[in-house]
């Protein structure tokens, strides 16, 4: 038996075809946006994995550092580094901000990395151009997603940092690219305040009668000094010795210190479960509709395809032609109308997604279950018209 | 009750009502028909005389109120179908001819033809042998690549023709296959009608009002009010220009 669905998608090929190129567009807007989704959730786990931390150490009672605020001393890395069991720890500090550059500004994750070299916990794990951080100030390796380039000056808050090297794939969970910076430079943009508000800060203390007592000399000057100082990171990164159990290691930090611990596995559920759930759920209604728009489309496309073909069908029918053979034939174009349309959508998908501004993560297994999902509203969507189809009467072939 | 035709199509008595009660209509009031096979018959009658609806009914599109219908020795219809799979009796025993060719656009002319043998089951090859054989005994043979809409009219026609004949059905039922047609050609198609009926045995019986082919009928159905009379016609077909 012949393919009556083939032969007519052969002789209509041309509107076919633009069919699907139409219905490929929108499941290439479909395919992309469970890339934006795959690309947050990456984006979070490269974020993780760069860190080369097993553990954050963090402000008590906060999920910290990325989801939200916290602030530890910068000394608190000395005494966790004397905890057995652990390898390294350093400061971290992050702020994502605004950046300035040749007179234009871009969103940034200011990173402060502590001093050390590459495999310090925090650094950044491998370059593509340039060098690491050298000099304690005023150099900065940036992510190239930043669109810098290697001698580049940037201006931080009220300071000008020049780009020694760059990396790839380092960025916020929020896609932002990172900024690595040398620590005391991130605390003086993080914390320090300018100097009209040291003044007024002074001004206050001076006026304050507990701060300047007789017999105690020196005192508002230590005040003054704590208030102009910058003594905060916002979390410690501990990298783990070989031997160590994590999940030990972290409740004895709890214990001794009076700071929060979040393992590999809590920064994940914090990242992808709490910071990116709400955009995820964002893209699963945008999802949702897509389906459901697509599979009104091919009903449509379909319906109108079967109904200007009913005095064929009324042929067909009244010279014996089966009722599966029928519905077979509408049910297969509509599942060709999905796949010309997959096809379309998944090249459109792979052209255009490096070109989003955030990373999008076009997975095979996004790809598989996409085209399942194609399959299955091309058949449901093919139901409408079979049933009209089928309920196409004979007699229509015949006048009167 | 009459004896059935060996091969031919007999109808008795036939009758068909639509709606109920107050609103019933009496379309068909008793219809004899005997058609034997080789035979051509003509069908003709005015606009609402029930032509259409007998035409359904012999077809076995609609089903009959009462009466009786054999083909061959078949019992199609008596008072009820006998046969269960009515797509498999129009597909094996009744070939069907439209006023309009009505050909499957996106089919080439061979396989418009062969698609009946393929859905009776028939392998393609000898599906498409089958309707090669046809095509060339209707001198079409040279379009068999040809897609329906570079045909002509007449063409066309005998392309329906060959469709209606390639599962060698003991009836055909032609519906105002001529009206689209001139006179010359309309005639053409009833030569044909006549050759492919004494070639292959076939009854066929020819719904028209189309002056110009009635009186090639050697016998002719009267059909009005819903109830046939029967008369003998000039049967002059006159030879090809």
């Amino acid at each position: 038996m012949i393919s009556l669905a083939g032969r007519d998608i052969l002789h209509a090929w041309g509107k076919f075809v633009f069919t699907g190129v139409g219905l490929g567009l929108l499941i290439g807007v479909t395919l992309t946006m469970a890339g934006v989704y795959r690309g947050m959730v990456d984006d979070a786990r490269v974020l993780l994995d760069n860190s080369g931390a097993d553990l954050w150490v963090v402000q008590k009672d906060t999920l910290g550092p990325y989801a939200e605020p916290s602030s530890v001393p910068d000394d608190a890395w000395r005494s966790l580094r004397a905890l057995p069991g652990v390898a390294e720890a350093a400061n971290i500090t992050y702020l994502t901000m605004q950046v300035g550059h040749a007179g234009r500004d871009f969103r940034a994750m200011v990173t402060g990395i502590a001093d050390g070299g590459p495999g310090t916990p925090g650094w950044p794990p491998r370059l593509v151009a340039g060098r690491h951080l050298t000099r304690g100030h005023y150099e900065v390796v940036a992510d190239e997603a930043s669109g810098l380039a290697l001698g580049d000056v940037v201006r931080i808050r009220r300071n000008n940092y020049r780009v020694v090297g760059l990396t790839r794939r380092m960025v916020s969970s929020n896609g932002d690219p990172m900024l690595f910076i040398p620590f005391r430079d991130a605390q003086q943009a993080q914390f320090q305040k300018d100097n009209d508000a040291l003044l007024a800060q002074r001004r206050r203390t001076a006026l304050n009668p507990a701060f300047d007592r007789p017999g105690v000399p020196g005192l508002r000057e230590a005040v003054d000094a704590l208030q102009s100082g910058n003594h905060q990171a916002n979390a410690v990164l501990v990298r783990v010795a070989p031997g160590t159990d994590p999940a030990e290691l972290a409740a004895r930090i709890r214990r001794w210190t009076h700071l929060g611990v979040h393992d590999r596995a809590q920064m994940d559920a914090i990242l992808i479960g709490k910071l990116i759930a709400t955009a995820a759920r964002q893209i699963g209604m945008f999802l949702v509709i897509l389906a459901v728009v697509s599979a009104a489309v091919v009903a449509f496309i379909i319906y109108t395809l079967t109904m200007g073909k009913v005095r064929e069908i009324a042929v067909l029918k009244l010279i014996g032609t089966r009722d599966r053979t029928i519905a077979g034939m509408i049910l297969q174009q509509a599942i060709a109308l999905g796949l010309i349309g997959f096809a379309v959508g998944k090249i459109v998908a792979t052209f255009w997604g490096p070109h989003f501004p955030k990373y999008v993560l076009l997975l095979p297994q996004d790809a598989v279950t996409g085209l399942l999902a194609v399959v299955v509203i091309c058949t449901l969507s093919s139901l409408v018209a079979i049933r009209a189809a089928l309920r196409v009467d004979p007699a229509e072939a015949i006048g009167g | 009750m009459a004896e059935p035709i060996p091969g031919g199509i007999v109808i008795e008595g036939l009758r068909k009502r639509y709606g109920q009660g107050d609103t019933a209509v009496d379309a068909l009031k008793g219809v004899d028909m005997r058609v034997a096979p080789g035979e051509v018959v003509g069908l003709v009658g005015p606009s609402g005389s029930g032509k259409t609806t007998l035409l359904k009914c012999l077809g076995a599109v609609i089903e009959p109120t009462a009466g009786r219908m054999t083909i061959g020795d078949r019992v199609i219809y008596d008072d009820h179908w006998k046969i269960r799979d009515l797509r498999a009796l129009r597909r094996d025993l009744i070939g069907f001819v439209f006023q309009a060719p009505y050909l499957i656009p996106f089919l080439d002319v061979t396989d418009n033809v062969a698609l009946l043998p393929m859905l009776a089951g028939v392998p393609n090859a000898e599906a498409r042998r089958r309707a090669l054989e046809l095509l060339d005994a209707l001198q079409v043979s040279h379009r068999a690549k040809a897609m329906p809409s570079q045909l002509s009219g007449g063409e066309q026609q005998r392309v329906a023709i060959a469709r209606g004949l390639v599962n060698r059905p003991p009836v055909i039922l032609a519906d105002e296959p001529t009206a689209p047609l001139d006179s010359e050609r309309a005639l053409a198609v009833v030569r044909i009608l006549n050759d492919m009926a004494a070639q292959f045995r076939t009854a066929i019986i020819v719904v028209t009002h189309d002056e110009k082919i009635i009186p090639t009928f050697r016998r002719i159905y009267h059909i009005r009010d819903g109830v046939t009379h029967e008369e003998a016609g000039e049967g002059r077909l006159p030879p090809p220009a």
